[in-house]
């Protein structure tokens, strides 16, 4: 294997703490205890040791984590800060205010279990919480992508075309904590990738004066809506271009959603974060005895671009979506939502919902092949929820 | 064809550093071009409470984010521990057992109850003679590199002078590798 140079064994939270060292933002305000991530204690490091120039605001809540950063960002700095789990979940008042502002912060969110009971472990429930306010949501399979995702975020949010916030989601623990090789670039490639920050309408233009955040009712809020609604349209096609431009300083390719052993395959798997690699892992072992399978994995999970879905899924025999969260009395949210791009496939796929790994339940490949198996005897039923590695 | 991850279960007390030592083990390997994993097992953190802890090593990118089931490596480095079921969990007669006890390899051997490879290295008493702290984490890699091959010498010692020789003194970095070399030299084995 060549030498790499920048090749590291880091965690999850040291990849990404590297890349907003590499950024170097103006602000960065984070609660600094429990349930904090370790991507804010490594960043403190960088701003004690002098390494960044970055305003750092430890405060008294992710609330207040939150809302620092949407008064920073309206003002025209580039504002980052990072959570997890109940300090989304604090937050999540002045997440919609930072999506409805058009404040492109970026925020790296370790996913974990919401309470209760008390649950520290992975899960996506903290992250579907915040599906629908309006942040854009990548999600990252291992440390490299949580580094890789993190640049291409603060391009995305920040492009005139997008003005959004996007959370960086990636898994707790088995990512967050987990020590695995990453790649980094290098400062001087990251700091032209990244540019300058195209400041809109900041606060502290005094010569041309703005208003964030007024009292806006029946009037013009549902005009104010719809420019949301406009501004995630164009996220695909921003998003396509700044992967592009990733690929030619990194060399590794990022799309809407990570397809792999696809092309002939007749059942292919959903999932989001790090389950995705042992279902890669999985699908090589049955690809061996002879079965068609595949997965595909969204690294955009909102705005949730469903068309590319359809073309990959159409005329496929089944399809099997794994949810880490749950949406009690309903549908999980990734299973509702490639079902419903089902809708208007002309050659539907048999579909069957899997829950798992709630709380950081351990997911095996052996939980995941019996799911491929009910697959292969086309036992699947649109209508019904299954779990994985649970007790009855 | 899928991949042959070579996997590691370290069994603990907290607070002996086996999460360190797995985290120096993946910086080892990545050090010889090797892929690596190296996570810990969290539960409710209390010094003294049974702790795990795993490393994956690969040729190739590893995919793969399950906790591990069928380790080819078993490490102990707290033999009070010796008889809990948890050690011996998911193991095949292949699994290689590699145990920080001043017990003979038979002794060992009985309490696991296992067929196959037993190793032991008493590497706190070298950790004390050495480095003069209770500390079997070094010695533990020297073991390793020596029983399973999958690190060599020359790549612990290299990580250890790059990470320790940030914090400590020369003297220090020194002692390290000479309970690295130590715990290389005097594994014992059966078979």
């Amino acid at each position: 294997m060549p030498e790499v140079k920048n090749r590291q064994a880091v965690t999850g939270a040291q990849a990404i703490a590297n890349a907003m060292r590499q950024i170097n933002p103006d602000v960065v305000a984070a609660y600094p205890i429990t349930p904090q991530t370790p991507v804010v204690e490594y960043f403190a490091q960088y701003v004690a040791d002098g390494v960044v120039d970055t305003e750092m605001i430890p405060v008294e809540s992710e609330h207040s984590a939150m809302s620092a950063v949407v008064g920073a960002a309206a003002a025209g700095a580039r504002a980052m800060t990072a959570t997890a789990a109940n300090g989304l979940a604090l937050m999540h008042e002045i997440v919609y205010i930072a999506a409805s502002s058009r404040l492109p912060i970026v925020m790296p969110v370790a996913n974990r279990a919401l309470s209760g009971p008390i649950n520290i472990h992975c899960d996506h429930s903290d992250a579907m919480a915040e599906r629908d306010s309006g942040w854009i949501q990548l999600w990252a399979e291992n440390a490299q992508e949580a580094y890789d995702l993190t640049l291409i975020a603060l391009r995305l949010g920040e492009h005139e075309d997008v003005r959004l916030p996007v959370m960086i989601n990636f898994d707790g623990f088995i990512i967050s904590h987990g020590v695995e090789v990453v790649d980094f670039l290098d400062d001087e490639v990251v700091k032209k990738f990244v540019g300058e920050p195209k400041v809109k309408y900041p606060l502290l233009d005094v010569d041309n004066p703005v208003t964030y955040g007024p009292l806006d009712l029946y009037d013009y809020y549902f005009e104010h809506k719809r420019q949301q609604i406009e501004a995630m349209k164009h996220v695909e096609r921003v998003y396509k271009e700044i992967v592009d431009e990733f690929e030619k300083i990194s060399g590794r390719r990022y799309d809407i959603f990570d397809k792999y052993m696809v092309d002939d395959a007749e059942y292919i798997m959903i999932a989001l974060g790090s389950t995705a690699g042992t279902i890669k892992y999985t699908v090589d072992l049955l690809r061996e005895q002879g079965h068609k399978v595949g997965i595909v994995k969204p690294w955009v999970f909102r705005p949730f671009l469903k068309k590319e879905l359809q073309e990959v899924l159409n005329g496929r025999k089944a399809v099997i979506v794994l949810d880490r969260s749950a949406s009690f009395g309903a549908e999980a949210p990734l299973y509702e939502a490639v079902k419903s791009a089902l809708f208007n496939v002309e050659n539907k796929p048999l579909i069957g919902s899997y829950v798992y790994g709630l709380g950081g339940r351990d997911i095996k490949v052996e939980y995941i092949k019996q799911a491929f198996e009910d697959a292969f005897a086309g036992n699947l039923n649109p209508d019904e929820e299954r779990y994985l590695g649970l007790r009855e | 064809m899928p991949a042959k991850y070579f996997e590691f279960r370290w069994h603990a007390r907290a607070g002996q550093g086996a999460k360190s030592a797995s985290q120096m083990l993946a910086e080892a390997a990545l050090e010889m071009g090797k892929y690596v994993q190296s996570f810990p097992e969290y539960g409710a953190e209390r010094t003294g409470a049974p702790m795990k802890a795993f490393n994956r090593i690969a040729d190739v990118p590893i995919l793969v984010h399950s906790s591990v089931e069928n380790p080819d490596v078993v490490i102990v480095i707290d033999d009070t521990m010796l008889g809990n079921p948890d050690l011996v969990a998911g193991v095949r007669d292949g699994t290689i057992f590699i145990v920080n006890t001043t017990k003979d390899v038979d002794f060992v051997k009985t309490k696991l109850g296992v067929k196959g490879k037993v190793c032991v290295i008493p590497a706190t008493d070298i950790a004390l003679e050495e480095i003069k702290r209770g500390i079997p984490n070094t010695v533990m890699l020297g073991a390793i590199a020596n029983v399973t091959g999958v690190i060599t010498l020359e790549s612990v010692e290299e990580r250890i002078r790059k990470t320790f020789g940030k914090k400590f003194s020369e003297e220090v970095v020194e002692a390290n590798v000479r309970a690295l070399r130590r715990g290389f030299e005097e594994v014992k084995c059966n078979g």
